[in-house]
């Protein structure tokens, strides 16, 4: 028991709740902007694992660490793209077209980094971003290191949380964008190209995603390998979920999540006697959950997964 | 520029489609192979070369579609149902570790070999079905998407196995690696080619895609699959009972990627690893499409990615490239057929 205190009142454990999150709300963001426009993302997972690669290989190849971020997010950007005009224009499976971009974009993404790096025993690794902290604000007790000595990537994520329920809420664009995933042929009505707002949409939404994976290569860990997504886009396409569709639950979401994450990691040392795979299984168990628990109540973007075309209904 | 539908799309569009695809799939991965220095013919003649160049290859290569076939089905019987099962990979490694189990059961060592398989690759198929059931369980009743569901319990899955393979499973026997003990000696598949991995599993897998066509073309529960997948709202004021129907879906799609597991142990290996499946289940999806979900296209279909994946690595040795190229061209022939079926339903205005 006052193992468990211990774990809860350390500065470690709630500080690595935030650095975990982080991914998570770059990659929820991210979806929660497509489905927002009435497009599913499946390609998230790939796009992540891409963002992971190309912000590696960016940085180790002399690039510094910000310019990687960016190559990522355009990485992103370029697969939302494909993702896009396959869903958009043509109108093909979301479901489908997801998963394609998935298993391409993360397969091109190992295949680059093989092309990049040659085998070698053990990973190259980057030198990744350091902790920021923030003048003043880092040295108030226990919230100053927990919140305000992250790596800067954490508070740009943070950052867009913010920006994005301000923008999604109170401006023009915004509220455009959320009718286009209620009902495209209104926007149409007012003399906006749904089209076009979706394919835009989606890119910046996938750049996002790419961000996201990033965070992996160059902030939570300084060199790339395979599979090391792991999931975590699919979480974020349940917590979306979670988040009925809203920036700010979204955040929540995904510290609840890491919370979890950062948890069973310091419980596997206490508790003895446990597989250690049962903690692992807890994220993808919780993702599962989340969904049950939410699924009835959140209200659905009702144009979501519906192609739009001009004249048809 | 705008895209009409077609009424009845010509049949010589149709079955150009999936050529089509292939090539531009090949082309564009051609791209990526001059990328790293290489020419395309020369890769790709060295593929074909390492998958069907000696009886080895030939052997290799089949042994691999078998799983890929099998898992290929799960995917194209509930993707023609609108069923999202993205699971496969884990309804394939539950399949793989059921028939372990089943090896420990007292007596089953004891049987004839034709009922000892045939038990062994019905525990594998129900251990499959139950991880779909889940999923689609939670649809039906909480109306939770069963894409994201059924990925996550992929996650799960691996998971559990490794747990089992390191604990209760453990075989005490293999000097400490983590695998399940072996399944029982009486239900191991037997070769088709002396000296090589190429099992029976080939014919079964070829049985039940045959099996799975006759079911779709020819019973009423095709039809009714086939029209909860068009259009549920029509098909259940039609008198389909959808529930009912998607969970027979459901039971034949993770009973088919099960069954992969339990013929991949019983052919193959004879014992669980964690790396039993490269990815076997999401290939699985690719190959669904690129068959446009007719299971007798799925046996092509999965002999294409088969030779890929078997030629691509002794292409990678030979001229040193990323053996992921097989991987990439794969996958991006997924995409290019999907717009080459799209071409097929529709045709451009200006």
């Amino acid at each position: 028991m006052s193992q468990l205190l211990d774990i809860l009142s350390s500065v470690g454990m709630w500080e690595a709740v935030l650095r975990i999150a982080t991914p998570l709300i770059f990659g929820t963001l991210g979806v929660l902007l497509c489905e927002r426009v009435g497009v599913l993302n499946l390609g998230i997972e790939g796009i992540m694992t891409f963002g992971a690669m190309v912000g590696w290989v960016t940085v180790y190849s002399g690039g510094d660490l910000w310019t990687g971020m960016l190559a990522a997010a355009v990485g992103g950007a370029a697969f939302g793209l494909l993702h896009a005009l396959l869903t958009v224009p043509l109108g093909l499976s979301q479901h489908v077209t997801g998963l394609g971009i998935t298993l391409f974009a993360s397969s091109f993404a190992y295949y680059t980094f093989r092309l990049a790096v040659p085998v070698a025993t053990s990973p190259p690794t980057v030198d990744p971003f350091r902790p920021w902290p923030v003048p003043v604000l880092s040295d108030i007790p226990f919230v100053g290191p927990v919140l305000f000595n992250q790596t800067p990537p954490t508070y740009l994520a943070l950052a867009l949380v913010a920006l994005l329920a301000w923008g999604l809420y109170r401006t023009p664009l915004g509220l455009a964008l959320r009718m286009t995933g209620e009902n495209p042929h209104a926007v149409e009505a007012q003399g906006i190209d749904p089209v076009w707002l979706r394919i835009c949409t989606i890119m910046a939404g996938s750049a996002l995603m790419g961000l996201g994976g990033a965070f992996l290569t160059l902030a939570a860990f300084n060199s790339f390998f395979p599979t090391m997504v792991q999931g975590r886009g699919w979480i974020c396409v349940a917590l979306v979920v979670f988040a009925s569709w809203k920036p700010g639950r979204a955040l929540l979401g995904a510290l609840l999540f890491a919370f979890f994450d950062a948890f069973q990691l310091r419980l596997q040392t206490v508790v003895e006697g446990v597989p250690y795979q049962l903690f692992l299984m807890l994220p993808y168990l919780l993702s599962i959950l989340a969904l049950i628990l939410m699924a009835r109540r959140a209200r659905v973007p009702q144009a979501l997964m519906q192609p739009y075309r001009r004249g048809e209904r | 520029m705008r895209f009409e539908r077609r009424e009845h799309p010509p049949t010589a569009l149709v079955l150009l489609a999936p050529v089509g695809a292939i090539l531009a799939a090949l082309l564009l991965s051609g791209g990526l192979i001059a990328l790293a220095g290489a020419n395309m013919f020369e890769a790709y003649g060295l593929i074909l070369k390492g998958a069907f160049g000696s009886r080895l290859g030939v052997s290799e290569t089949l042994t691999r579609t078998v799983p890929l076939i099998l898992t290929g089905l799960a995917a194209a019987v509930a993707f023609r149902a609108r069923l999202w099962n993205i699971g496969a990979e884990g309804q394939f490694y539950v399949g793989a570790l059921a028939v372990a189990a089943f090896g420990t059961v007292p007596g089953i060592a004891g049987l004839p070999p034709v009922l000892a398989v045939l038990m062994c690759l019905l525990a594998g198929a129900l251990a499959g079905m139950v991880l779909l059931l889940g999923p689609l369980g939670l649809r039906l009743k909480f109306g939770v998407d069963e894409v994201v569901t059924s990925l996550l319990l992929n996650f799960v899955a691996l998971l559990f196995v490794s747990m089992m393979i390191e604990g209760a499973m453990k075989d005490p026997l293999a000097f400490g690696w983590p695998q399940s003990i072996p399944a029982p000696d009486s239900a191991l598949l037997p070769k088709l080619m002396a000296r090589t991995r190429l099992h029976a599993g080939l014919l079964i897998a070829v049985v039940m895609a045959v099996a799975v066509w006759w079911i779709q073309a020819r019973t009423v529960f095709g039809m009714r699959s086939r029209a909860a997948g068009l259009n549920p709202r029509a098909a259940g004021f039609a008198g389909v009972p959808l529930g009912r129907t998607l969970i027979t879906v459901a039971c034949l799609s993770g009973g088919l990627a099960g069954l992969a597991g339990a013929v991949e142990v019983l052919g193959v290996k004879g014992y669980v690893t964690t790396d039993l499946s490269p990815g076997y289940g999401y290939s699985g999806i690719i190959i669904a499409m690129l068959a446009n979900l007719n299971p007798l296209g799925v046996i092509a279909a999965a002999l294409f990615s088969a030779v890929m994946f078997v030629g691509a690595d002794s292409m990678s040795r030979a001229l040193s490239i990323p053996s992921y190229i097989a991987d990439v061209t794969v996958a991006l022939s997924l995409l290019t057929m999907l717009v080459a079926i799209f071409l097929t339903q529709y045709r451009i205005r200006r």
